[in-house]
This record gives structure tokens, C-alpha cells and sequence, in this order.
């Protein structure tokens, strides 16, 4: 080996020359640094219905546990059948979701509350998304308040939902999500 | 300059910076880069401005993603044409809409924990929206995303 390491020193001119490998590697970082796209996607999800047989019934659901949003092409808004703005869906959603039986309008126990959003064809898109996104804040709020207050949490109180949920266990059951289920129906809009 | 050098080596070797390992950490850093680097697969040929929304969800995996692009059609000269569905690198037409579910589900054989990412432009009408979730519905693809941006304050 010595022996090897001596030779080469004696022949230095005919070594492969190194100096420029770093200037190679960086060249090959700055490109990748360039194309790289390290944007996480963010947005809304949702699990749609699965599709039902053809003989299914869709599960029967009491009228007072559903609270109605109606859009149509012009973006305007109908809330219960009354007309309403959108900053309003939030606070009805949360009275709805958290009557437990009180109002006999408004849902009999957050388990069973449903938002039915419906559209036309023509809604625009953005105002869906707009009462969508109004929908799940208020579920959102629901569920603060919920790790906030420790009702459902066992009598442990948390800072917030993500709190409570990030100290969730593996196969733990989400207690939050099980009294107060997210159940947002995206109804198929009209003709027209 | 050549002075420099040669005064560093000749006082002191020991003092200056080792670069010999200086490419290892460049190659380190590259394969870093290589490995997470995601190329644009697909050139996006319709107009996707995403809404804008607070309740966002982030999504890590990206590889479960499979993205349909929903907005008018890009035509020469920055103008737009009609809305249109773009799902990988085809444009779908109104009458093969049926065909979207066969292309689902057979991702979602590949990937079972298939997310789909609806890139829908917000003038998109419903109509269009609806008519490919219930392609989705039907090829029991159901975990959806409305791909949004944060909103600004």
C-alpha cells in the first residue's frame, strides 16, 4: 500500500484532477435547488357519499337536524329559507351543531346534525367554497371549545383541538370528533 | 494574491478551513435535493386560480395526490376559452365524462390511500364540479380536497 501511495506521489501530473468536482456538485444543487417544489398543498377535504345501489334508500334523516344553505347562480344565499350572508353560517352552524335538543328547530344532538349545502349548476365555485369554508370553521370552533372545556375529553383540558388531537395515541379513539361528527352533505344541485 | 497563499502555508498549515470534505457535504446536499425533488410531470393547460379559504388542511403525503384540474382553457395571446376538465395530460370532453371513472379507479388500485385534488378555477360553475365528484362517487374514489389558498388578511 505504501508502496502505492509512493508512486503516486512520484507521478502526480497523471491523477485524475478533483478541484473541480465541488464546482460539478454545486452546479448539479444549484439546479435541483431551482426546480425543486417543496409547496405542500393545502385545501379542504371532504369525503364524498358513497355511491348507493340502486334499490338503496339514502338513510332517513328527522328535518329538524338539517340545516338547509341554498346557493343559487347569483351567489346570494338561503339560509333555513331565509335569505342570510355568508358571515352568518358560521355562529348558526355552531347554534345548530350545539342545540342538544333545546330549540325544537334545531338539532336534536350534535351526532345527528347535518349541513346540507346545496347549489345549482350555475353557482360559482368560489361561493361554494366560500359556505364550505364558513361550515368547517364553525366545526372547528365546535371542536376548540369542546378540548377547551374537557366535557368529552375525560375532564383533561387542552389549549385547542390540534392540541388534544396531537397527543391522540396511535389507535386512541377521537372522543371530540365522536360526540361532534363533521356531517357536511354536498346535495346534487338542480337543472338549470 | 499569490503572496497570500503562500504566506498562510508557509506560518501556519494548521489554521485554515479543511475543505477537503467540502464536496461530500455539496453531494450530501445534492442527493438531498435529488431525492425530494418533484419534476412538473404534467403542463397544466387550463387556468386553475384556487379560492381562497381559512379552514385548510395540509397535506403531507404528496404521492397519494392525484390532481384534477378544473377552469377555462388558456388559448394564445393570455386570453381563456371555456371551462374545462384537464385530469393528467388530457383534456376531458363533455361526452367521455364517464371515462373518468375508470381512469380513477385504477388509481386508486395503484394507491389505495388515493386523495384526489380538485384544482377548480373560482369562476367554475358547480354543475361541472358536481358532474366529476359523482364520477368520483363512482369510482368510489372519495377522499377529495378543494385545493384553496390561505387566506389574506
Amino acid at each position: 500500500m505504501a508502496g502505492l501511495l509512493d508512486k503516486k506521489r512520484n507521478r502526480e501530473e497523471i491523477q485524475v484532477p478533483l478541484a473541480g468536482m465541488a464546482d460539478i456538485a454545486f452546479l448539479l444543487l444549484i439546479f435541483f435547488l431551482v426546480v425543486t417544489t417543496i409547496d405542500m398543498d393545502t385545501g379542504i377535504g371532504m369525503t364524498l357519499p358513497p355511491k348507493l345501489d340502486e334499490d338503496q334508500e339514502p338513510p332517513p334523516v328527522r328535518e329538524r337536524n338539517v340545516m338547509n344553505l341554498l346557493l343559487n347562480a347569483q351567489g346570494q344565499l338561503l339560509m333555513n329559507d331565509e335569505l342570510a350572508n355568508v358571515s352568518q353560517v358560521r355562529e348558526e352552524v355552531v347554534r345548530h351543531v350545539t342545540n342538544f335538543g333545546e330549540d325544537p328547530n334545531l338539532s336534536e344532538r350534535p351526532g345527528v346534525a347535518v349541513v346540507s349545502i346545496k347549489t345549482v349548476r350555475d353557482t360559482r365555485y368560489d361561493r361554494y367554497i366560500d359556505v364550505l369554508d364558513e361550515v368547517w370553521m364553525a366545526y372547528f370552533a365546535i371542536w376548540d371549545n369542546a378540548a377547551r372545556s374537557g366535557e368529552h375529553t375525560g375532564g383533561r383540558t387542552y389549549r385547542d383541538y390540534d392540541h388534544y388531537r396531537n397527543q391522540l395515541g396511535e389507535d386512541e379513539e377521537n372522543q371530540i370528533r365522536e360526540v361532534f361528527p363533521a356531517q357536511i352533505s354536498v346535495a346534487e344541485p338542480d337543472q338549470g | 494574491m499569490n503572496q497570500k497563499f503562500q504566506k498562510k502555508r508557509t506560518s501556519g498549515e494548521d489554521k485554515g478551513i479543511p475543505v477537503a470534505s467540502m464536496p461530500d457535504i455539496i453531494f450530501m446536499l445534492l442527493i438531498f435535493f435529488m431525492v425530494t425533488t418533484v419534476l412538473r410531470e404534467t403542463e397544466v393547460q387550463v387556468r386553475t386560480q384556487l379560492p381562497q379559504a381559512e379552514a385548510l388542511t395540509k397535506i403531507e403525503q404528496r404521492r397519494f395526490l392525484s390532481n384534477v384540474w378544473i377552469g377555462p382553457i388558456r388559448l394564445p395571446g393570455n386570453e381563456l376559452g371555456e371551462t374545462r376538465v384537464q385530469i393528467d395530460d388530457a383534456l376531458m370532453e363533455e361526452e367521455e365524462f364517464n371515462t373518468i371513472r375508470n381512469i380513477m379507479y385504477r388509481k386508486l388500485q395503484e394507491e389505495p390511500k388515493l386523495i384526489v385534488s380538485l384544482r377548480v378555477d373560482v369562476t367554475a360553475e358547480m354543475g361541472l364540479v358536481t358532474d366529476v365528484q359523482e364520477e368520483l362517487r363512482e369510482a368510489n374514489t372519495l377522499r377529495i380536497n378543494y385545493s384553496s389558498r390561505q387566506q389574506s388578511q
